[in-house]
């Protein structure tokens, strides 16, 4: 069991260093995060009613909660599932406690990724736009909890997700729309409190606003709470809703994990291989 | 001699089609055993049942002295199974993957040094290429490779040459034979292809109609074709065709009688493709049963 953990842990760290030495994979982190800092970039001056703030600083802190819900949830649900199809776990089945190896090493990787996304986007924004860490360094150390517990919120779901459906295809697609249409009512370009009410209550179920309000309450001013919902940072609400969904997530996860586990076979494989090469 | 896989009266249903319907054979340790049978007859299914990843219908099955359905990780290590693979660990080399899979039977067994086991593949030289980079015929290696690299007592081999050019189909034949000889390798493979049924195995298995038609060592299983050796000779410019069940007994008969009125005799042995062409053609044509009889006192 912990020789199959450590040896998991060296997966992880295989996999990602493949990535990050992976020109295409690189060049898809730039791009993403080269895209929303142009977009801030060009709001530098933009400033928000109701706030002395300018929109590029108000709106970076709801962007990396959004990113880090899409690369905890939605990638790691599209690579579990590519990963089933293309035959990776059957791999890991078919040597002994090859599946705690691999689990591990998957919640290590996507850990990795997501951190390192979150860095490619910070580290230039703190050059470009101003007033952030406007809570010095109290509030920035808020990032030690939001960060860890969003991804616990994401990360067991993203894996619940990538065990039920089939298609890696259909995951990214209809991820990529959900987290789209959750960052457009989650108040990260403009305050969630001048949307309408029952918007207000919906895009609070999800786990998009609740991790770019944490990251908003480590990034910004306590001033800027002004805007928000009861015009506070609702740090106790944050952690429980984000708990819940860690919950929901880490109750969910083993079972579905394992009865997804239980089915890979070589047919099975085989049977999606076909498919693929079908529709090519 | 103890049995490494015993299986008895094995079912397997998905739906309302019965797939296995009653498979009983038993391989032994050290034993290399082929599974025949033609597209669609459960070779995988069975294969798949004592790998432990598919839960039968019903029957006994026993693997190595564990239920499959039942296997815990220490038995897992004791087994090999060799996978066909498509695109996985793209990013990984040969030399990196083969560790890391190796590292996981470290608290059950001594795995294969890696440098030996690519060496024994014939690897060697794309030991640090990634894995995407490898031909087709080089990534199966790897996937033999991958099988053994727990040094299994028991591995299981699904149609492992499909795609082979015939070099890699003798090297991959060689390595079978070392793993069966030196180091006492159960070996259950499945194939389409008879000559190597015939090269690799101990004792052939066909499976046919979900069950086990013939049981026995590629000559054993030819001579046990009633009727299939056919002698035909010239007598006083008469040609003669006779299927005789001991074709040695019939022509030592033959001469003894007739003596030099003999003349132009052929005597031609049932092969093990004659044998299996007959029963494959047999289901083929929605008579199994013919098929079956062709096997006569084969099948149990």
């Amino acid at each position: 069991m912990t020789n199959a953990v450590r040896n998991g842990l060296r997966r992880g760290w295989i996999e990602y260093t493949a990535t990050m030495r992976s020109v295409p994979d690189v060049i898809n982190y730039f791009i993403v995060a080269a895209f929303f800092l142009v977009v801030l970039y060009l709001n530098r001056n933009n400033t928000v009613a109701g706030t002395s703030l300018t929109l590029a600083t108000l709106a970076l802190p709801g962007l990396l909660g959004m990113l880090a819900v899409y690369t905890g949830m939605v990638s790691a649900g599209y690579a579990l599932s590519a990963e089933r199809e293309d035959g990776t776990l059957l791999r890991a089945k078919a040597v002994p406690d090859g599946m705690i190896g691999y689990i591990t090493g998957h919640i290590l990787r996507v850990t990795l990724e997501t951190a390192t996304m979150l860095v490619a986007m910070l580290v230039p924004a703190l050059l470009v736009i101003d007033g952030l860490f406007g809570a010095g360094l109290a509030g920035g150390l808020n990032l030690l909890w939001v960060f860890p517990l969003g991804l616990l919120a994401t990360l067991p779901i993203g894996m619940v997700i990538g065990s039920l459906m089939k298609s890696p295809r259909a995951i990214a697609g209809w991820g990529l729309l959900a987290v789209g249409a959750l960052t457009f009512i989650s108040g990260v370009f403009t305050p969630i409190s001048g949307n309408p009410a029952w918007l207000q209550g919906v895009a609070q179920l999800f786990p998009v606003y609740w991790l770019g309000l944490g990251m908003r309450s480590a990034l910004l001013p306590d001033a800027a709470a002004a805007v928000e919902i009861t015009e506070s940072w609702r740090t106790l609400e944050t952690i429980a809703v984000l708990g819940t969904w860690a919950v929901v997530g880490l109750v969910l996860a083993p079972v579905v994990l394992r009865r997804m586990a239980r089915r890979e076979s070589g047919s099975a494989v085989d049977e999606r291989r076909q498919k693929v090469l079908h529709r090519l | 001699m103890t049995a490494a896989i015993e299986v008895h009266d094995l079912c397997m249903r998905y739906g309302s089609v019965d797939v296995l319907n009653g498979v009983d054979f038993t391989a032994l340790r050290g034993e290399v055993v082929t599974l025949l049978g033609p597209n669609g007859a459960g070779k995988t299914t069975t294969i798949e049942i004592l790998e432990g990843f598919r839960l039968r219908s019903a029957g006994q099955v026993s693997v190595l002295g564990v239920d499959p359905a039942r296997g815990d990780e220490s038995w897992r290590a004791r087994l090999g199974v060799v996978l066909q693979s498509w695109r996985d660990h793209g990013k990984w080399r040969v030399r990196e993957l083969l560790r890391h899979l190796g590292r996981y039977y470290a608290p059950y067994r001594r795995p294969f040094d890696v440098d030996e086991l690519v060496d024994a593949v014939g690897l060697a030289e794309c030991a640090d290429k990634k894995i995407m980079t490898l031909s087709g015929g080089q990534r199966r290696r790897l996937d033999v490779a991958i099988g053994i690299v727990g040094r299994p007592e028991l591995l299981f081999l699904d149609e492992p040459t499909a795609g082979f050019d015939p070099q890699a189909r003798r090297d991959f034949h060689d390595l079978v034979h070392r793993l069966a000889d030196r180091d006492e390798t159960t070996i259950l493979l499945t194939t389409h292809d008879l000559d190597e049924a015939e090269k690799l195995a101990d004792r052939i298995l066909i499976l046919a109609g979900g069950r086990i038609v013939a049981d026995g060592s590629a000559a054993a299983l030819a001579r046990q074709v009633a009727g299939q050796t056919e002698v035909r000779w010239r007598q006083r410019d008469e040609t003669f065709v006779h299927a005789a069940d001991d074709g040695t007994e019939f022509v030592r008969t033959l001469f003894a009688q007739h003596g030099a009125e003999i003349a132009d005799l052929e005597v031609r042995r049932a092969s093990l493709e004659d044998t299996y062409i007959t029963m494959v053609r047999g289901f083929e044509s929605g008579n199994p049963t013919d098929a079956l009889a062709v096997f006569g006192g084969a099948g149990r």
